[in-house]
């Protein structure tokens, strides 16, 4: 009967009197599906105590909060660098934030935030440079010194954003190599990256918010943390919750936080964090018992430039991880940029501080919403379209025509760039100054437009964001773009002389 | 064994590897070759006992050898196993094994470098014998 009662219900405080007693059954997150399918849901209940979670991947909204104590004379440091990385200054006198992306003035995307706290958790000194306009109070105005992790009052990691829920895969149809957040994605589909520890995941494993929540203990960086409570974003409503984390830096470990940059997009921080999961009753069993196979995520075509990526199918975190993924018939590569094994190496640790007694259960104090959906920004700004600044004025000529009247009309139409106009009124190539400079030293070609003419046409659209615009004009190092309607008649052009006019040449680099 | 081969505009001019191939009769198989105007690279891979008789062949034609014994290498204190190299290979070098741990294919590797820029955490880089 006892026991009966025992499986319907477990109290936090029994957890803990198992924990203190060294007596709690506890287990990693992967192992609960074998568990509840030998033992059952009631079975399971009985049996574990624990389950612990872990995640180990780039979490760029991630940064510390430092106290560098006070100098002599003192100083009210308004602007503050570590190792030639900016950190926010404006909270008090000696205090700052350092934000894991922010890069360094020197060197670049080589080294960042993410550095220097990687750096002070692995015990190397680090420069630290400020200066001040100067106050009858706090009369320095600069100030340079060398600081160890151990030579600073705190150093207290406070994370807005950690721990996704799951992570939407990426990869691209365009014919360019991308760098992004998302890793290196090769072009026409040539590889899908992903990240997220699946059936590890802390969210994952309770999408409820049932035991996790403000207040609950946390493995964060090999050290002792805790939830503070929602992350920034937290969208659980669409399956992506987040968590906002905070734990002391002078415990933790650099296999758990490592700064690391992604080539062509910048600098971030691998962070392992993990939560225990008190095992209280059948809706824990059951959250817990999730697998990779259960866990959906999209594929995102990051080759399309716009917030509302397309998804092109959705898949799981056990396709994810088998290798490869079938895209339109074909079989396509994938690579995680999180890790699994050090996902399970923070589960395993936190376990086994569990086991010995070093960390118990807390309930939360203060519940974390699973039904918010985030919103995207208001934009009160309605963002700069070609349509805004294009020339309607636009010199075009069939490709029949002679090389002649091409170069004629160009002179005439004042402009360097004539699309071509094929049959049906579309646009079929372009021809420039230099192209018919060209046909006019070496005629041996032919006389005609369609014979000198570039067949691959960058263009633009009407309801394209200019910034969209002018990444294509840079990319592809050209001067103009042909904006084209839906069929692909030319209705306007785009220069980078329409941008400079306009935007005082804000917009170009 | 795997070589890489760098000759000078001056040199380039003559069919170095041809040359080669038709003097010692080795079967020369070129894994990568980069030529521009002033500089021409060529990863090459040879029979391991014929390492040595190429190379000074190469040599005595203008060319800087270089033997490449290691391919990538792997810092494994800096490597966190997250596998963000394994798919933008394309030779196929990376694997995650049981334990999901990173692990090579040996001699697959032709150093296009890719995966040096490709690597969040600067784990991997060229080495070989200068
Ligand atoms: S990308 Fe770098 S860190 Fe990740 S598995 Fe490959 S070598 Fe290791
Ligand atoms: S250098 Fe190129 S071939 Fe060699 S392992 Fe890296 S990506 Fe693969």
């Amino acid at each position: 009967m006892e026991k009966y009662s025992r499986c319907m219900e477990k109290s936090i405080a029994l957890i803990n009197e198992r924990i203190r007693d060294g007596n709690a059954h506890v287990v990693t997150a992967d192992q609960m599906p074998a568990i509840v399918a030998e033992l059952g849901e009631e079975g399971a209940l009985a049996e574990v105590d624990v389950v612990t979670t872990g995640t180990f991947g780039a979490m760029c909204s991630s940064g510390a909060f430092l106290n560098f104590g006070h100098a002599e004379p003192p100083i009210r440091m308004e602007r503050v660098w570590l190792n030639d990385v900016e950190a926010y200054g404006g909270i008090a006198a000696v205090d700052a934030y350092i934000g894991a992306t922010q890069q360094s003035d020197t060197q670049g995307e080589e080294y960042g935030g993410a550095h220097v706290i990687e750096e002070f958790v692995s015990g190397r000194s680090i420069e630290l440079r400020a200066m001040s306009k100067g106050t009858d109070c706090y009369p320095r105005r600069t100030i340079a010194t060398e600081l160890l992790l151990e030579d600073l009052n705190q150093a207290v990691m406070c994370n807005p954003r950690n721990a996704y829920q799951r992570y939407n895969a990426a990869t691209n149809s365009s014919d360019r190599l991308l760098h992004t957040y998302m890793g290196t994605l090769l072009p026409s589909f040539g590889n899908i990256t992903y990240s997220g520890a699946g059936t590890l995941n802390p969210i994952s494993n309770d999408p409820k918010f049932r035991v996790i929540g403000g207040g609950v203990p946390i493995f964060l960086g090999g050290g002792k943390g805790m939830v503070i409570g929602e992350g920034t974003q937290h969208s659980p409503g669409g399956g992506f919750g987040t968590l906002m984390v905070t734990g002391d830096m002078k415990g933790m470990d650099p296999g758990f936080v490592r700064a690391a940059t992604m080539h062509g997009y910048g600098v971030t921080l691998y962070v392992g964090v993990g939560i225990p999961l008190p095992v209280v009753d059948i809706g824990v069993v059951r959250s817990t018992a999730v697998r990779d196979e259960d866990i959906e995520v999209d594929i995102m075509d990051y080759g399309i430039p716009q917030r509302s990526r397309p998804s092109l199918r959705k898949t799981t975190y056990a396709e994810l991880r088998s290798g490869t993924i079938e895209l339109s018939g074909e079989d396509v590569r994938t690579s995680s940029l999180s890790s699994y094994r050090r996902a399970k190496a923070v589960a395993v640790a936190l376990k086994e501080w569990v086991v010995r007694g070093e960390m118990l259960m807390a309930a939360p104090t203060r519940p974390i919403d699973p039904s918010r959906v985030a919103r995207p920004m208001h934009e009160t700004a309605r963002t700069p379209r070609v349509l805004d600044i294009m020339d309607k004025k636009v010199v075009t000529i069939g490709q029949d025509e002679l090389i002649r009247e091409a170069a004629a009309r160009l002179l005439k139409g004042e402009t360097n760039h004539l699309p071509v106009i094929g049959d049906e009124g579309k646009l079929v190539g372009i021809v420039t100054t230099y192209d018919i400079s060209k046909a006019v030293v070496n005629p041996s070609k032919g006389s005609k437009v369609r014979d000198i003419m570039k067949r691959h046409v960058v263009t633009t659209t009407p309801d394209e964001a200019v910034d969209i615009a002018v990444q294509k004009l840079e990319r592809y190092n050209i001067s103009a773009l042909p904006v084209v309607d839906m069929e692909n008649h030319v209705i306007a052009m785009l220069t980078a002389m329409n941008l400079g006019k306009l935007f005082g040449g804000r917009w170009l680099k | 064994m795997k070589l890489l081969v760098t000759f000078s505009k001056k040199a380039g001019r003559k069919p170095i590897i041809a040359q080669v191939v038709k003097d010692t009769g080795v079967l020369i198989n070129v894994e990568r070759a980069l030529i521009d105007s002033s500089e021409g690279e060529a990863l090459i891979d040879i029979p391991d006992d014929m390492c040595q008789i190429v190379r000074e062949k190469m040599a005595n034609l203008g060319a800087t050898v270089r033997l490449l014994d290691r391919e990538i290498s792997i810092d494994e204190s800096e490597c966190v196993d997250c596998g963000a190299c394994v798919s933008i290979c394309p030779q196929e070098v990376f694997y995650l094994d049981g334990d999901w741990k990173l692990s090579i294919h040996q001699g697959r590797c032709v150093l296009c470098g890719r995966c040096i820029t490709a690597c969040p955490h600067g784990a991997l880089s060229q080495l070989g014998e200068p």
